[in-house]
């Protein structure tokens, strides 16, 4: 990531971003509401064009990658969203088989024992012929890390990952974000608000924020929660509200 | 014992990133088949091997598989699945299975999966239903529908009757703001349909009536047919396309979103805050768009007489004599009816929307459906009651 400047129609969100995620790592961004989190994985993901700058994913541009090159560079990806984003017509099984059935040429048996493994690593064994609309938002999240994962990718991106899951669940599923990149050198960039997991996974976050348009601080969570300078990033970390005039 | 080694062929480009050999070797216990993997096994490598590797297992039925992994760099969860099948085959056959040299850390992913709680082969399909248990489904589904459409009927009429009774309590804002986007924002488009129904209606009918120079009575079919009938049924179809689909995208998406839930939870009941403003702005714009669309389609009609050499002043006389007030108020009565009909099919399908993506389309569709073919309903027992009253 260099220099990236990232907005909407004359608003800038994010001003002279850089960073960098290294291979295996487990990369979190954290920030207050409405300071650009989501924008940032949006631009990272290749969705939003930047406004300057350069998203390199292993040397190729993010953002200037076209047809081919970019469709190689989005098969190195896999990116589950805030609200799951699963194909609503189609069933679990279907919604992970769809990147393997359009992307490799593995036997129909193949396709479906993969998906269905994905689904057990999620711990939605047995949801196989369920509609994503008969799940609950908690399950639809882990179907859509499910699909994210079908194709093994190199960098897995989650929007708020576990927000609206249960303490178990969503330690579960910091057990499986580290036993897959420990294990496959997946590297994940998380943006999450969700302190427990933070500590249990992150190995490195930046923290973003709206009045700066960008980084206020970066390091090993809890180096940062008991070592910074940063008034409100230590504010952040130890859940404190900010002092109103009525309080 | 007996040996035979065989390196499967693989396609060139593969065989550089992946291999694989088998050796069968019969024991005393059954044949025993060695695979040797070695390189990187992903997704399109996985592919490759899938088929040769599953048909040595079925061609040989082994008692024991030995897995040579100790070559392999790379694995992710295609490679995994493939070791996974070759263990859930064996477990249901009562086989073993050894993977000797597999890296720790791809063994660990293999420990994640449990063989017995995967059945083999394909996952389940749907099964194909019978005649009996669908026709048994739709008539159910029909059933269903009528009763809701009922009691969705009956729910209406007794919001309106409340916001009779309290005009006050009507949202008025809403309701002028949907007039305005049922009413003046369809004026275009009913000009245009109108318009070229009377124009082509005329031009078709003075084909014939030539023939026995009776054109002048163009004038009379045409404000006959557009008063009584064309103007009401063509406004109330455009509406139904335009106006009631839009009714129930709105309130299918405000249902998918949750806010029909939010009002209620609040104690404000979506029929009068929703339903009612809607109804009240069709069952006003219908006949002032019919007017409209009555006008027009005579309008249209009277190019074809005035290219054919009639005055206006005789095409207007000719109009007069022909329509009475009760043909107007019959087409009136009529449209008034499809308004409310329009706007309660629209908003009733919105408010039945499912959840999901597709929900919305599907409410959508079925508000024009529904709508038509009620309108066309409607129509007809508008003629029988009018046939029989003499009007």
């Amino acid at each position: 990531m260099e220099n990236l400047t990232a907005g909407y129609e004359g608003a800038t969100v994010l001003e002279n971003l850089s960073f960098d995620v290294h291979r295996g790592e487990i990369f979190v961004i954290l920030g207050g509401s409405g300071c650009g989190k989501s924008t940032l994985l949006k631009h990272m993901i290749g969705l939003y064009k930047p406004l300057s700058g350069r998203i390199l994913l292993g040397g190729q541009d993010m953002s200037e990658a076209e047809g081919q090159e970019r469709l190689n560079l989005l098969s190195r990806i896999g990116v589950m969203y805030q609200s799951g984003a699963l194909f609503g017509s189609m069933t679990l099984l279907e919604n992970v088989r769809l990147p393997l059935h359009e992307f490799t040429k593995l036997p129909a048996e193949a396709m479906d024992l993969i998906a269905q493994m994905k689904l057990t690593l999620v711990g939605l064994h047995g949801f196989e012929d369920h509609m994503p609309a008969e799940l609950s938002g908690g399950m639809r999240k882990r179907a859509a890390i499910a699909r994210a994962m079908a194709l093994d990718p190199e960098i897995l991106f989650m929007d708020e990952l576990s927000a609206g899951l249960d303490p178990v669940t969503s330690a579960e599923l910091d057990q499986l974000v580290l036993s897959l990149a420990r294990n496959l050198r997946i590297t994940f960039v998380i943006v999450t608000h969700e302190l427990p997991s933070i500590y249990a996974i992150a190995d490195r976050a930046i923290m973003l924020d709206k009045r700066a348009k960008g980084i206020v601080a970066e390091g090993r969570p809890q180096d940062l929660r008991d070592h910074s300078d940063n008034p409100w990033v230590r504010q952040f970390f130890h859940r404190e509200a900010t002092e109103s005039p009525a309080a | 014992m007996s040996a035979e080694k065989a390196a499967t062929g693989l396609k060139k480009a593969e065989a550089e990133r992946v291999g694989l050999t088998t050796a069968v070797q019969s024991g005393p216990d059954g044949a025993v088949l060695t695979l040797t993997l070695s390189g990187r096994l992903d997704a399109s490598s996985t592919a490759s091997l899938w088929r040769p590797t599953i048909s040595a297992l079925e061609k040989t039925r082994p008692v024991l598989i030995k897995v040579e992994a100790s070559a392999v760099t790379y694995c992710d969860g295609a490679g995994i699945s493939l070791l996974f099948d070759l263990l859930r085959r064996q477990k249901k056959i009562g086989g073993r299975l050894e993977i000797i040299g597999l890296a720790e850390e791809f063994q660990r992913l293999l420990d994640l999966f449990d063989p017995t709680e995967f059945e083999t082969g394909a996952a389940k399909r749907a099964q194909p239903s019978n005649v009996m248990a669908e026709t048994g489904r739709t008539v159910y589904l029909v059933w269903r529908d009528a009763v809701q459409f009922i009691a969705f009927v009956g729910e209406l009429s007794i919001a309106l009757a409340q916001a009779a009774r309290h005009p006050g309590k009507i949202r008025w804002s809403d309701t002028l703001w949907v007039c305005e986007r049922t009413g003046v924002n369809a004026l275009p488009i009913i000009a245009l349909i109108s318009f070229l129904v009377g124009l082509i209606m005329a031009f078709q009918a003075a084909i014939p009536m030539r023939l026995f120079g009776a054109e002048i009575y163009v004038a009379n079919l045409i404000a006959l047919s557009m008063i009584r009938e064309l103007g009401p049924l063509m406004t109330a179809i455009v509406l139904a396309g335009r106006s009631g689909s839009a009714f129930a995208a709105e309130l299918g998406t405000m249902k998918v979103n949750e806010e029909i839930d939010a009002l209620t939870t609040m104690g404000l009941d979506p029929m009068g805050f929703l339903v009612v403003p809607r109804v009240i702005a069709a069952l006003t714009m219908t006949p002032l768009l019919t007017v409209f669309a009555d006008l027009v389609g005579v309008l249209g009609g009277s190019i074809v007489l005035l290219s054919l050499g009639y005055p206006m002043i005789t095409y207007v006389n000719q109009v007069l004599v022909s329509v009475t007030y009760i043909d107007l108020l019959g087409g009136l009565a009529k449209s008034f009816v499809f308004g409310i009909m329009i706007a309660g099919v629209g908003c009733l399908r919105g408010l039945q929307a499912q959840i999901g993506a597709s929900a919305v389309g599907e409410s959508t569709t079925r508000s024009v459906v529904t709508g038509i073919i009620l309108i066309v309903l409607i129509d007809g027992a508008f003629s029988v009651v009018y046939f029989y009253i003499g009007i």
